[in-house]
């Protein structure tokens, strides 16, 4: 099979093609542009819409049936309960998500195979299973609280905006085993600086039992990370020296 | 290849039936590597269907007998543009298919125009063109300032990035986008394929930015969409109004028909891909058989012979390549004119009472997206970044 960093047909550099581009890049230094300026319109255009526009939502109100939490809450000093909420869900949604990529990966997995020093199946099935269990483990947490753990708040979209060009990436099926490690690579970063935070925020909220939990994900979030990593990193030094083999 | 139209039956339509999703939903090309016309007849073929669809649609609203026949081909026709339209791959972002649309309207109407022997429609084709070569270097802008993309990745240094007639003028009165129509009885047959095709790509993008314009973030691309958008539903007020409107149903019927055989056909004798070249070749020979289907419908319906409205063998086809100087002529001889009811004027005989400066300056009235996205650009290979200091 082609390797994507074999020498090919590709087209898309201004060398593709001299005698053209020369026309072009001489045409275009030749343009007048109908209006003067520079990118600075576009900057305008952005300070005057965010001057006008309100937020991408709120979070849903408490729940009425525990509203006994929203006083517990207060007690333990938060001036605003519904950032740590917000937070929790955030990661809810990042680790259903994560659970869902190496799902990905894993069938990316099962048709290419793997390298040497890349993924094995058990290694890729146990993160999933982590992903997976953290995603439990949040939403105990949410409902511990009297929160909603289905309500998509702010950061849980934002986030679920950010991770959408991984599974792009990871869900196409001409991408390779390397690749769609790299686009994971970009998530596990996330994920350990997510637990960390919110590690911290319960930690100063007083809710110790629940710190200990995230304690937990966070070593198994650094373990992914650190075997994500070299797993991209193995890929492309071999391939760099040339001593690339597939061993499924 | 000139095909003989009474003797070439192609694929019956019950053997069209013979689509799985499998079949429909294919290995898309590479952006990377395949010729920048391969993505262009991809695109051009889906908008060509998409008018089919719709064509055939409003057709069987207004004509209760021959919604039977009309919705076996249109299912058919439907299946063909997800096999068409699914060749494009998921790298290429919304923005890019973007430019690779305005790349097909300027190169496809090139085309056109010189295959066009109306000099009046010629002249039509011509005025849009410039319009759409000015979209591309506006979205060429957008792509480059917005996302630090080189639009050339897509465009393959076939076609110039420069300002044409500017988008900030292009905004006319209704009225003043109708045009004259051929006339059904006197017409060449090649004049109402080139016709129908233009209309289908314009319609197309149309659709494309009205759906698409609202996927952007940035406040720069959901108003540039809006603008261009606009300037295309101008395109298609344009386009649709030179088409006579005194053809029957069923005329209409056989030259849609005839309009995707053709196109087709040109796309499978050019085409650079082995295995889409096979598909042109399939998609020939289903169009063929739908060009039979209704020749037979109109001989039954109209009790008239086919081939008085379309030709025996087909006329010369769309050239899939760069038309760098025709372009740039038409550029130097064309881009002051404006167009005032069906007429075309330079822009210094536009009268000062014409409904389309009011129009424009209400339009404009609080900024113009399209130089505000572009001020001062100058397309640079690498981005404009490239030639700003660290
Ligand atoms: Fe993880
Ligand atoms: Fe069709
Ligand atoms: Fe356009
Ligand atoms: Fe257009
Ligand atoms: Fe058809």
């Amino acid at each position: 099979m082609k390797e994507p960093t074999d020498i090919g047909l590709n087209r898309t550099g201004i060398g593709t093609s001299p005698l053209d581009s020369k026309e072009l890049i001489e045409a275009a230094e030749a343009t007048v542009p109908s209006s003067e300026g520079d990118a600075s319109g576009i900057a305008s255009l952005r300070i005057s819409y965010a001057e006008e526009s309100g937020i991408v939502g709120t979070m849903p109100p408490p729940s009425t049936v525990k509203g006994a939490v929203k006083s517990v809450l207060e007690g333990l000093g938060a001036k605003n309960p519904a950032v740590f909420l917000d937070k929790l869900a955030e990661r809810l949604q990042f680790e259903r998500t994560g659970t869902r990529m190496y799902e990905s990966v894993l069938a990316k997995f099962d048709a290419l195979g793997s390298f040497d020093g890349g993924p094995s199946r058990e290694a890729l099935l146990e993160f999933h299973g982590e992903e997976l269990r953290h995603f439990h483990v949040l939403r105990s947490a949410l409902e511990s609280m009297g929160a909603d753990p289905t309500a998509l708040t702010p950061s849980a979209d934002i986030a679920a905006v950010e991770a959408s060009g991984l599974l792009q990436v990871q869900n196409d099926p001409r991408t390779t085993l390397p690749q769609a490690l790299h686009a994971l690579l970009v998530a596990e970063l996330a994920d350990s600086e997510g637990w960390d935070m919110l590690i911290e925020l319960a930690t100063n909220l007083g809710h110790e039992a629940m710190a200990d939990d995230f304690r937990d994900a966070m070593r198994a979030e650094e373990k992914h990370l650190a075997h994500v990593r070299q797993w991209v990193a193995n890929h492309a030094m071999q391939d760099a020296e040339g001593k690339l083999e597939q061993a499924a | 290849m000139a095909l003989d139209l009474t003797k070439e039956t192609g694929v019956a339509l019950d053997a069209q039936e013979d689509f799985t999703w499998r079949d429909m939903v294919r290995e898309p090309i590479s952006k990377l590597n395949d010729d920048a016309f391969t993505r262009l007849r991809i695109i051009l073929m889906n908008g060509v269907e998409m008018e089919a669809n719709r064509f055939q649609h409003a057709f069987a609203r207004m004509n209760a007998p021959m919604r039977a026949d009309l919705a076996r081909v249109r299912r058919i026709e439907t299946h063909q543009q997800v096999l068409v339209n699914w060749l494009l791959p998921a790298d290429q972002s919304p923005l890019e298919t973007t430019i690779a649309y305005e790349q097909v309207a300027i190169e496809v109407t090139a085309s056109l125009a010189l295959l066009e022997p109306d000099p009046y429609i010629a002249q039509v084709l011509r005025f849009g063109l410039l319009e759409d070569f000015d979209h591309l270097y506006r979205y060429s802008a957008l792509m480059d300032r917005m996302e630090g993309k080189d639009a050339n990745a897509i465009l393959q240094s076939y076609t110039d990035v420069l300002p044409g007639r500017p988008t900030v003028v292009e905004h006319r009165y209704p009225t003043d986008d109708l045009r004259e129509p051929y006339d059904r009885t006197t017409a060449s047959p090649i004049t109402k394929l080139v016709s129908l095709t233009i209309m289908a790509g314009e319609q197309q993008t149309q659709n494309y930015y009205q759906n698409i314009g609202p996927l952007f973030a940035d406040p720069a691309a959901r108003l540039l969409y809006a603008e261009i958008a606009h300037i295309e539903e101008q395109h298609v007020t344009q386009y649709e109004s030179m088409i006579d409107p005194h053809e029957t149903w069923m005329e209409k019927w056989l030259l849609h028909e005839c309009t995707e055989v053709w196109n087709y056909l040109a796309c499978m004798e050019q085409e650079s891909n082995a295995r889409i070249k096979a598909i042109w070749e399939r998609m020939v020979a289903y169009e063929l058989g739908h060009l039979n289907h209704v020749m037979d419908l109109f001989r039954r319906v109209e009790n008239r012979d086919p081939f008085e409205i379309i030709p025996t063998s087909l006329p010369e086809g769309i050239k899939y390549m760069s038309h760098r100087d025709y372009v740039r002529q038409v550029l130097k001889n064309e881009v002051h004119l404006r167009s005032v009811g069906t007429q075309f004027v330079p822009v210094g005989e536009v009268p000062p009472d014409s409904p389309s400066i009011a129009y424009n300056r209400q339009i404009n009235s609080a900024g113009s997206p399209s130089q505000t996205v572009a001020a001062g650009y100058v397309y640079t290979p690498g981005t404009e970044l490239a030639k700003k200091a660290a």
